[in-house]
């Protein structure tokens, strides 16, 4: 390589406004990703791709590690070839990416498929790696700085957490990309400028360059997968898109269809009399289709919504002031408004859906949400539900999600909030005497959902007191979909009867009633045994806790702490279930649990790899110290890991004060980022005070403080405004975070005095961890719940004291890397 | 050798190496086989699937007529040319447009529990590249089928009628309210995803006649809806699962 000396002298201070604007592009390109991802392919895999691509940050470490002589004096033209690398293949390898013809639904049935998955990931990894290897370069030139460079690389990524959920409020997702990877090249030229390169021409070529990537010349269209809802809609004659809008809780695609209409009514009843209503469809990420149903004011058009199986507690209620839970597109709202309900508050999380009924296709929809007896609010459903001081007569929770996507278990890693005990207690505590919870769900065979739903209430229930939980709860069942009633008192021989009648006159299946016969059940629908039936019946029985045990499914009520509601895979059933796959069982395999363990486990084959191939490559020279070289490796694995262990867990319990996802993510993402960078810079500062053991013990106190205490003040601060919510959350984050800014860069400092050399190995490693522990913390939180993970990482932070223990003084000077 | 230049050396093999196999794992399209032979040995496949799901499917065995005529359709003309050689393969496959052509053992398992007789008029909604309605038609007198997707339609059609399934009628419409022309049907297949059963096909059933819907997400087939209609128009749905599979275990 000629490296022009005009361009790199020596420079005297890294370059740090550089180094922060691209962190802040890293980390608001894996966000991005993530979100490309979802809209084109499915979340599950977009995950395995972005956690396994992360793996650049250790990459970059090996590398450096061992090319770390070679770059010397080089650093001015590594860094900016490595950023401007970063501008470039941000945006050209996600377009290559895309053309890579990988289907996720052909997996288990094509060999070549998790080959052009790996394409992807080899693709994805670039960026990432370029972008460590920047901050690496820092690190290894500045090692007298390292506390700074550390600040400004953790700030930076803090305000773009910040900044890309900002950027996806205005900007479509392909436009962000070109922002991001502009901010990649404008980060080249920052660092040219920041080190006083002799020369204007290169740092000029860079801003063009990135002024060019930002016109709509160089923007692309999504190629969504041919397999997604929107992209088989769209195949039909006369389907045309007539609205596109995308926010960072996903790209809302409208579509209307004249030849051939949309009909999407789950669980119509075959002895349906009444025609559907016409409808407008929404796409949510080209996939998970919700409608806007035509209302001209005539109720009597809407008679088909009586025929669902989510109707029943209108036939059990007198004019109910209903709250509808994840309303959509309306048709909840529709269905409460056709039986007279006396008033609905409906709650919906995305603004843009409001906005669609309400404003776009207000004529189409005639505005239900703006009925005098409708109030619609913007919020989390939970969060909602927790705050809330209204009383209703029925809580209806929605059934969102996709079929398709339910039905073969790609929201087994998604957090759920609504369907945990807690939940249902506070639904609970929320209805008016004789109120009752109505949840409708895709009916799965062999049941999962449906039994899973029926577990929580009987929890809850119990939970509340309920002595006898079966006198309060009904279920029934249509071909595709099952309704759970849960009462706040029993139900009375009338309510049966009229439930009786109900399910007679569509031809659903009664699943449970207080005081159900065997014969009544698996009637209409016949399953080949009566699973549902009999599975309540054990769940409400004296030997539940058997039941739960021996079911071949994870039925076991959801909590906060484990809020994995569609988790429903059981490791023993494993085994039979790969068995059966090619002959029909494949829907019963959980598609994002076995992602899961499919990216932990390679993530970590890769890890060891990356970590130990400088210790291989470099044998005979030195770089192998006995025990030292594992003391950095356990040292830096652990602090990583913990990072990440705290900052995942802290931002689930958070999601639950502050309720909304997206603040909660954005908020604590950065509070933690940015905190921990300060944390970094004045552990530099105050360094008598910050060593390594009083650290981490202070970390581990205040975790543990927090475990303890924070579910007990967020209880009591529930009610005040979200205004005040979120600098409540920062001002909680703040102290932990900054502490945990310290580890990393003091662990750094130790290794720089003595075995200066290490630095880029040591943050490979910590790059690793990082990647790893992500994924295993969601495996821990799906098995053992967040609080452990919590524990966990208070154990690893247990690590420095083992770490300071016998210094590294005397040997630096006989270590050398490899050459 | 430097650290950096090895380094390089060992990405660049990698890559080379990851791209070899890349390549080498794409079959060549129109491998010479004999596919009379590998039809036979899909049929032998799918016979033994049978038996292993016999506890769900309450058969040992499927019909005899239907493992023959599935020994009989060039599954090969049904699947884009590049897929040819997978024909054979126990799987589904995707032939363009989002659509994909059933696994075998689940085409077979859906026609025999259609009972399909000689004189029996069929309606199937959802043609695809045509495979199940070319199946069909060798087992009845008549099949109607009809496309959503335009496109598919068309080269179904052209297809059927070049390979000389003359008894098969395509049609380019929304199948949501059947084929009243040809009504009533002793069977109808609705292979296209749907939120729920149009209550229009089962008026278009005849007494005694049943009406079959596959459910799962694309490439899979999770259970199959049957619904049937008895003499005096009472509907009951059975839902079948294609895979031997309970539950529950132990005492329960």
């Amino acid at each position: 390589m000629n490296i022009n000396p005009r361009i790199a002298p020596a420079p005297t201070g890294p370059p740090l406004y550089s180094i922060a604007l691209l962190s802040a592009a890293a980390l608001a390109y894996e966000i991005l990703l993530m979100r490309l991802f979802s809209i084109i392919q499915w979340h599950h895999f977009a995950y395995m791709m972005i956690s396994l691509a992360l793996l650049g940050y250790g990459a970059s470490g090996t590398f450096l590690a061992l090319t770390r002589r070679w770059l010397e004096g080089r650093f001015l033209v590594a860094y900016v070839v490595n950023a401007t690398l970063f501008g470039v293949t941000a945006l050209v390898c996600f377009r290559l990416a895309q053309v890579v013809p990988f289907n996720a639904l052909e997996i288990l049935w094509d060999p070549r498929q998790p080959l052009w998955l790996l394409l992807i990931f080899l693709l994805l990894f670039i960026p990432f790696f370029c972008v460590a290897n920047c901050i690496c370069l820092a690190f290894s030139q500045f090692s007298k700085q390292l506390h700074r460079v550390y600040c400004f690389d953790l700030v930076g990524a803090g305000i773009g957490a910040v900044a890309i959920i900002g950027l996806l409020f205005i900007a479509s997702p392909v436009m962000a990309l070109q922002v991001v990877a502009a901010a990649g090249l404008l980060s080249a030229a920052v660092a040219l400028r920041e080190c006083r390169a002799q020369t204007r021409g290169p740092a000029l070529v860079l801003l063009l360059t990135a002024a060019v990537v930002l016109t709509p010349a160089v923007g692309f269209s999504l190629q969504v997968s041919q397999f997604k809802g929107l992209s088989q809609a769209l195949r039909v004659l006369d389907a045309k898109q007539l609205d596109q809008r995308s926010s960072p809780l996903g790209q809302l695609t409208t579509v209307a269809s004249q030849t051939v209409p949309f009909r999407h009514t789950p669980g119509l009843s075959l002895n349906t009399p009444a025609p559907i209503g016409e409808q407008l469809a929404v796409f949510t990420d080209a996939d998970g289709l919700s409608v806007l149903t035509r209302f001209d004011g005539e109720l009597e058009k809407l008679a088909y919504l009586d025929y669902q199986s989510s109707a029943l507690p209108y036939h059990l209620l007198d004019e109910p002031a209903v709250l509808v839970l994840g309303a959509g597109g309306g048709a909840d709202v529709l269905q409460a408004l056709y039986h007279r309900a006396s008033r609905v508050d409906a709650v919906e999380l995305n603004p843009q859906m409001v906005e669609l009924v309400n404003g776009q296709f207000a004529d189409f929809t005639g505005s239900p949400y703006q009925l005098p007896a409708v109030t619609v609010f913007n919020s989390e459903a939970r969060g909602f539900v927790t705050a809330s001081t209204n009383r209703y007569d029925l809580v209806q929770v929605a059934l969102l999600d996709s079929f398709s996507a339910s039905s073969a278990g790609l929201y087994a890693l998604s957090e759920n909030y609504l369907y945990t005990v807690e939940a249902f207690s506070e639904y609970l505590q929320k209805l008016q005497p004789g109120g009752m919870i109505s949840i409708t769900r895709w009916t799965k065979t062999p049941p999962r959902d449906g039994l899973k739903i029926f577990a929580t209430a009987v929890a809850a229930l119990q939970h509340a007191g309920v002595a006898e939980p079966g006198l309060q709860l009904v279920m029934i069942r249509s071909w595709n979909t099952s309704t759970l009633l849960i009462k706040n008192e029993a139900f009375n021989n009338y309510a049966i009867n009229t439930l009786k009648i109900f399910c007679r006159e569509r031809w659903f299946d009664l699943v449970y009633y207080p005081g159900i016969t065997a014969n009544e059940a698996n009637h209409y629908n016949q399953l080949p045994e009566p699973w549902f039936f009999e599975g309540a019946g054990h769940l409400l029985g004296p030997a539940d806790a058997a039941f739960l045990d021996d079911y071949k499914f994870n039925i076991h009520p959801a909590t906060d702490n484990r809020p994995y509601f569609s988790h429903f895979l059981k490791w023993r059933t494993l085994p039979e279930l790969l068995t059966l796959s090619e002959r029909g069982g494949m829907p019963l395999l959980e598609w994002g649990y076995l992602v899961l363990i499919t990216t932990l486990v390679l993530a970590l084959l890769a890890s060891l790899l990356l970590v130990l191939l400088p210790l291989w490559l470099g044998r005979g020279r030195g770089f192998r110290v006995a025990g030292l070289s594992w003391r950095i490796m356990v040292y830096f694995a652990a602090i990583g890991t913990a990072f990440m262990f705290i900052e995942i867990a802290f931002i689930q319990k958070f999601i639950l004060f502050l309720h909304h996802p997206l603040y909660a993510i954005s908020v604590v993402l950065c509070a933690f980022l940015v905190f921990a960078g300060l944390g970094s810079l004045l552990s530099a500062r105050w360094h008598k005070w910050f060593t390594l053991p009083r650290v981490s013990v202070a970390i581990g106190g205040l975790s543990v403080l927090y475990i303890l205490f924070l579910p007990g003040l967020f209880e009591n601060l529930v009610q005040i405004p979200g205004v005040f919510k979120i600098p409540l959350s920062i001002l909680l984050i703040a102290p932990l975070a900054f502490l945990m800014g310290a580890p990393f860069p003091l662990g750094l400092d130790v290794v720089s005095k003595s075995l200066p050399d290490w630095i880029p190995w040591a943050w490979g490693i910590n790059g690793c961890a990082s990647v790893v522990s992500a994924i295993l913390a969601t495996l821990l939180a799906i098995h053992i719940g967040f609080v452990f993970v919590v524990m966990l990482a208070v154990l690893l932070m247990c690590w420095p004291h083992w770490f300071c223990h016998g210094s590294f003084k005397g040997k630096s000077l006989r270590e050398k890397p490899p050459t | 050798m430097s650290g950096f230049k090895k380094l390089a050396s060992i990405y660049c093999r990698g890559f080379i190496l990851g791209m070899l196999g890349l390549v080498c794992a794409i079959p060549c399209a129109g491998a010479a086989e004999d596919y009379t032979v590998l039809r036979q040995r899909l049929v032998e496949e799918v016979s033994e699937d049978v038996i292993r799901t016999r506890a769900y499917t309450g058969k040992g065995a499927l019909d005899e007529r239907v493992m023959r005529v599935l020994g009989m359709v060039g599954r090969h003309r049904f699947v884009p040319a590049n897929l040819q050689s997978q024909a054979y393969e126990n799987r589904p496959l995707p032939i363009g447009y989002g659509q994909t052509i059933s696994q075998p053992y689940i085409v077979a398992l859906m026609t025999d529990l259609l009972e399909p007789e000689a004189g029996d008029v069929v309606l199937e909604i959802g043609t695809g590249s045509g495979y199940q309605a070319a199946v069909l038609s060798r087992l009845v007198d008549r099949v109607y089928t009809i496309e959503i997707i335009p496109e598919l339609a068309e080269s179904a059609s052209e297809r059927l009628k070049r390979l000389g399934f003359a008894n098969v009628e395509v049609k380019n419409a929304d199948g949501y309210f059947g084929w009243q022309e040809h009504a009533p049907f002793d069977a109808i297949i609705v292979t296209a995803a749907s939120s729920h059963i149009p209550p229009s096909l089962v008026q278009q059933l005849k007494p005694g006649g049943v009406l079959m819907i596959p459910v799962g997400p694309v490439f899979q087939v999770q259970q199959l809806s049957l619904v049937k209609k008895d003499a005096d128009g009472e509907v009951t749905i059975r839902q079948v699962l294609p895979v031997r599979f309970v539950p529950f275990t132990g005492e329960h």
